[in-house]
């Protein structure tokens, strides 16, 4: 297996890693970068537990390979929150009772997050339209699509 | 009563830990050296294995260790019987048939594991995984129900004489005595489905043997550690002192994850004391499909005997019950379903007959609902059809059937999944449901709002449906409180933790006793290590018997607290309160001491602790229910139907709930609002498609539909009543899987009233657009077993 020098920026922090060809970018950041908040439901694009953003856009960071994201900028659940104080998206989630398992909640976060910054005010059928990638067993969503329209609000 | 914590909307501890992505999973645990797991999986449903060849498997590079059933020797041994058959039930026929850590001379179900095989890398163990070659020669599949009962089926096992797997016979009164004193029988055939739950986080195990400390450590994504604890000691010649379990942040349990024993919870600790290296196994989301447990398969034959003014004198139902291939978790779906299909009915004549099924299917154990959502779909139905019998209002019906408030405690006089006798222990349904009836304007739906949608054209149905949930159910659970110096409480229980909210519902019930900030009490769940006693989270129990036991805990420490600062403030017990993390002297403020100061005084350097005391603020205590806390709830809908896609718009959607004492707003409608889209998912969308060969067809989540964004209703209204359970001292009873429970007969019901024009029967479940528009096209009168008389 070939292995390649990559170099991007996660959470804002230049990071240089070798990775093999087959390596996925979800695979990349758990497993060599100890990033464990971005979460693998499926390893297969469809429940959007590993939603990353990459370049300002929310991607399956299971159906991405990391030599693909040579040179991007990458922001995971780790990076949101500010050195301890919680982005308003995470903030709105938790005043809405938007957490139950969690193990949803990082791709949430990251998918509603990138809505916010495309669409500082989305409707709540845009939020629908913007979360529908991601499934949520405990929670039902309507929480959550509160939170991001209280979210809105605060930024 | 009056709290200043128990009952408030308050925010969970747990969430900034979980919004950060700084919780632990069990697939977060990544210890050095670790070696990690792929299964070679049997590919049919039914066969005899006739060679294993693992050879190239094990010359492939990375991969250390390939393991056969034949392979672990006089160490391969089936899994332990978890649930026996009720004790109490003369007649009761059980045979139990275990799963095994790897298939041994036959496979009984699709995606049974075969081989182990163990790697330097997951990809690795994969790639090997694909050069393992097993000869198989397939055998006749048992896959539906009802054939699987007849004369010429082949058999799942063979060392028995038909697939039965268990057979019980439950019942109240006489229902032949009812049925002659009938002017109404009605009979009807029901199927229902299997679905799956779907937890969002798939199982996984990492086992830890520590040579040098004779020590093994297991991350599990388990629902109950300690039996897991308790069982892998047995299995593995250990102590159970030896073993520490720690079932961390789950991603959702939904009941696959109680106390199962799965063969890869056998066998990863196994591989990792035969290989001295940690290993660990993560199950992908194929796997789930087929090696996590599912249910809800039961075919029911049900007849209702009524009066002419609407009286339901007995119910007789003949099911037969799916169990998989196995039935490791004995008969607590079938009992849950015995003890809800009469509902919250006063009816006094039961006949209720249980045989449970082995076919080649996935073992079957709950899911949230566990039996019970049957129950409640049958007795709706009935009740449906009986009011369009009788031309009565079906609310009406309903409301005439309500056991009465008087008549608590009830006797349903059937044994439940705890083998007790189901007593129903408070409850008052009537105002439930005329809050239910008057929040979604039933009345005006029906009298002004549907004529005018129907003239419009639109296909719009109301569903109202009133049920129980049993909840709450023993042995028992303990707790373990201590006060630190710093003023912080620790709380440590043994139950697991899947996003229920324990961490700050249990809070909670610690500050309203020891006045302390609901963010300064810290939990510990599900950690052998921190609490060894207990069984785990299931059936609805985790507020009821832990929260229970966390309340005696709680109190115990409180009056270790007062007879301390007693002491040192010089102030009778009685005069001092506990606010602020501070005891102070009621009339005198300034005369306090903190709860910290307090914890290190108990704790002294110098002197001695008194004969007969203890050191430090703490207390370890524990509740054991001699019978469960029953919840009463309604569920309330408007929905329409698009008759061109089979699409459905949920216009309103209504839940009010008497679950007793409310420990937190916020958490409860949120269990609710997650059960309401399960049931939704369960209604709709989500069926376990198994062909003729034991093939599940729908086995990625491209394929099974669970509710996303865009099918929830905008919004679910949730009401409160309380009648506080007699049977604890909180007063509260279970809602875990209450949002669950009934919306498939409400939905059902709903969408027969928007489709009243075409005198819709439906007599299965799930449903799904495709289905709908198939029963519309077929439309034919069904008149099975009516019967009307006098």
């Amino acid at each position: 297996m070939a292995y390649h020098k990559i170099t991007l920026t996660i959470n804002g922090e230049p990071e240089q890693v070798d990775v093999p060809s087959n390596m996925t970018l979800l695979k990349m950041l758990r497993e060599r970068l100890g990033k464990t908040g971005t979460k693998n439901g499926c390893a297969a694009g469809e429940c959007g537990a590993c939603t990353v953003m990459v370049n300002g856009e929310p991607v399956n960071s299971c159906m991405i390979l990391a030599v693909e994201c040579d040179g991007s900028e990458i922001v995971t659940v780790e990076g949101l929150s500010d050195h301890g104080s919680l982005a308003p998206i995470q903030e709105a989630i938790m005043e809405s009772g938007g957490v139950q398992c969690g193990f949803c909640t990082p791709g949430i976060l990251i998918a509603s997050q990138a809505l916010l910054n495309r669409n500082p005010n989305p409707s709540e059928a845009e939020i629908r339209e913007a979360l529908v990638g991601n499934l949520c067993r405990c929670t039902g969503y309507v929480r959550i699509i509160e939170a991001v329209q209280a979210a809105a609000q605060m930024v | 009563m009056t709290y200043k914590f128990i009952g408030k909307r308050i925010k969970r501890n747990e969430d900034p830990r979980l919004l950060t992505g700084q919780a632990l999973f069990v697939d977060d645990v990544d210890i050095p050296g670790m070696l990690h797991v792929a299964f070679v999986r049997s590919d049919y449903a039914h066969a005899r294995i006739l060679n294993i060849e693992t050879e190239a498997a094990r010359q492939h590079p990375g991969v250390v260790a390939v393991y056969t059933a034949e392979d672990m020797g006089d160490e391969w041994a089936p899994g332990p019987p978890l649930v026996s058959p009720p004790p109490t039930l003369a007649g009761v026929i059980f045979n139990s048939r275990r799963q095994s850590p790897l298939a041994k001379g036959k496979v009984y179900h699709a995606g049974e594991a075969i081989v182990a095989i163990v790697a330097e890398s997951r990809y690795i163990a994969e790639d090997a995984a694909d050069e393992v070659r097993v000869d198989y020669e397939p055998l006749p599949v048992v896959v539906d129900l009802e054939k699987a009962m007849g004369p010429d089926s082949p058999r799942v096992h063979d060392d028995l004489d038909t697939n039965l797997a268990a057979h019980m016979f439950q019942k109240k009164g006489d229902y032949e005595v009812a049925r002659a004193q009938a002017d109404l029988i009605i009979k009807k055939k029901f199927f229902l489905d299997r679905g799956a739950a779907v937890a969002m986080e798939n199982r996984g195990v990492v086992a830890h043997w520590d040579e040098k400390s004779q020590q093994m450590t297991i991350w599990d994504t388990t629902q109950a550690p300690i039996p897991i604890r308790n069982g892998t000691a047995a299995r593995l010649g250990l102590s159970q002192k030896q073993v520490r379990v720690i079932a961390p942040f789950l991603g959702g349990g939904f009941g696959p994850k109680a106390m199962m024993f799965y063969p890869e919870e056998m066998l990863i600790p196994w591989l990792s004391m035969k290989l001295c290296r940690p290993i660990k196994w993560i199950e992908d989301r194929r796997e789930n499909f087929y090696a996590t447990t599912s249910e809800r398969q039961q075919v029911h034959e049900v007849e209702i005997a009524l009066t002419n003014d609407g009286r339901v004198l007995g119910l007789k139902d003949d099911f037969l019950h799916d169990t998989g291939a196995f039935d490791p978790y004995g008969l607590t779906i079938p009992l849950n379903t015995q003890c809800h299909v009469t509902g919250p009915y006063d009816i006094q004549n039961i006949a209720s007959n249980c045989t449970a099924v082995f076919t080649n299917k996935p073992i079957v154990t709950p899911v949230r609902g566990a039996g019970r959502p049957q129950g409640v779909f049958i007795i709706e139905r009935m009740m449906d059809f009986a009011a369009r019998e009788l031309g009565m209002e079906p609310l009406e019906l309903r409301v005439k059937n309500l056991i009465p408030p008087e008549a608590f405690p009830y006797d349903k006089e059937i044994i439940d999944q705890a083998f007790a006798k189901l007593i129903l222990d408070s409850g008052n349904y009537l105002p439930v449901v005329e809050k239910a009836r008057e929040m979604i304007g039933y009345d005006q739906f029906i009298k002004e709002e549907q004529p005018r949608l129907r003239a419009e054209g639109k296909f719009v149905g109301i569903g109202i449906t009133p049920f129980i949930e049993t909840t709450g159910v023993g042995p028992y659970e303990g707790v373990r409180i201590q006060i630190e110096p710093s003023g912080k409480v620790n709380v440590a229980t043994g139950i697991g933790t899947q996003g229920q909210g324990h961490f700050t519902s249990f809070a909670q019930i610690v500050s309203e006793q020891l006045g302390v900030a609901v963010s300064d009490v810290s939990l510990v769940s599900g950690d052998t290590a921190e609490f060894h006693w207990g069984t785990g989270t299931f059936a609805s129990r985790g507020a009821v018997v832990a929260g229970s036991a966390t309340l005696a805990a709680a109190t115990s420490v409180r009056t270790k607290v007062l007879k301390l600062a007693s002491k040192v403030l010089e102030t009778p017990e009685e005069e001092l309160e506990l606010e602020d993390g501070v005891v102070r002297v009621a009339d005198l403020p300034h005369r306090s001491i903190s709860l910290g100061e307090l914890a290190a005084l108990a704790n002294p350097l110098r002197g001695a602790v008194e004969p007969g005391t203890e050191p430090g603020l703490e207390a370890t205590d524990y509740f054991g229910p001699a019978y469960g806390a029953t919840s009463f709830g309604v569920h309330a809908m408007i929905i329409e139907v698009d008759p061109e896609t089979m699409m459905i718009e949920f216009k309103r959607y209504i839940t009010v709930e008497d679950c007793g004492t409310v420990l937190n707003p916020l958490i409860l409608e949120g269990q609710i609002h997650g059960g309401v889209s399960m049931g939704i998912g369960n209604s709709y969308y989500e069926k376990m498609h198994w062909d003729e060969n034991g093939q599940l067809l729908n086995a990625s989540l491209a394929d099974y539909l669970i509710v996303t964004a865009h099918e929830m209703p905008n919004r679910i209204e949730v009401g409160h009543l309380e009648t506080r359970s007699p049977f604890n001292k909180l007063g509260t009873k279970g809602v875990g899987e209450a949002g669950a429970i009934p919306v498939t007969a409400c939905f059902t019901q709903a969408l027969e009233n928007a489709l009243e024009e075409y005198h819709l029967e439906i007599l299965e479940s799930p449903l799904s657009p495709n289905r709908l528009y198939e029963l519309l096209r077929n439309l034919t009168m069904s008149t099975y077993g009516r019967e009307a008389r006098k």
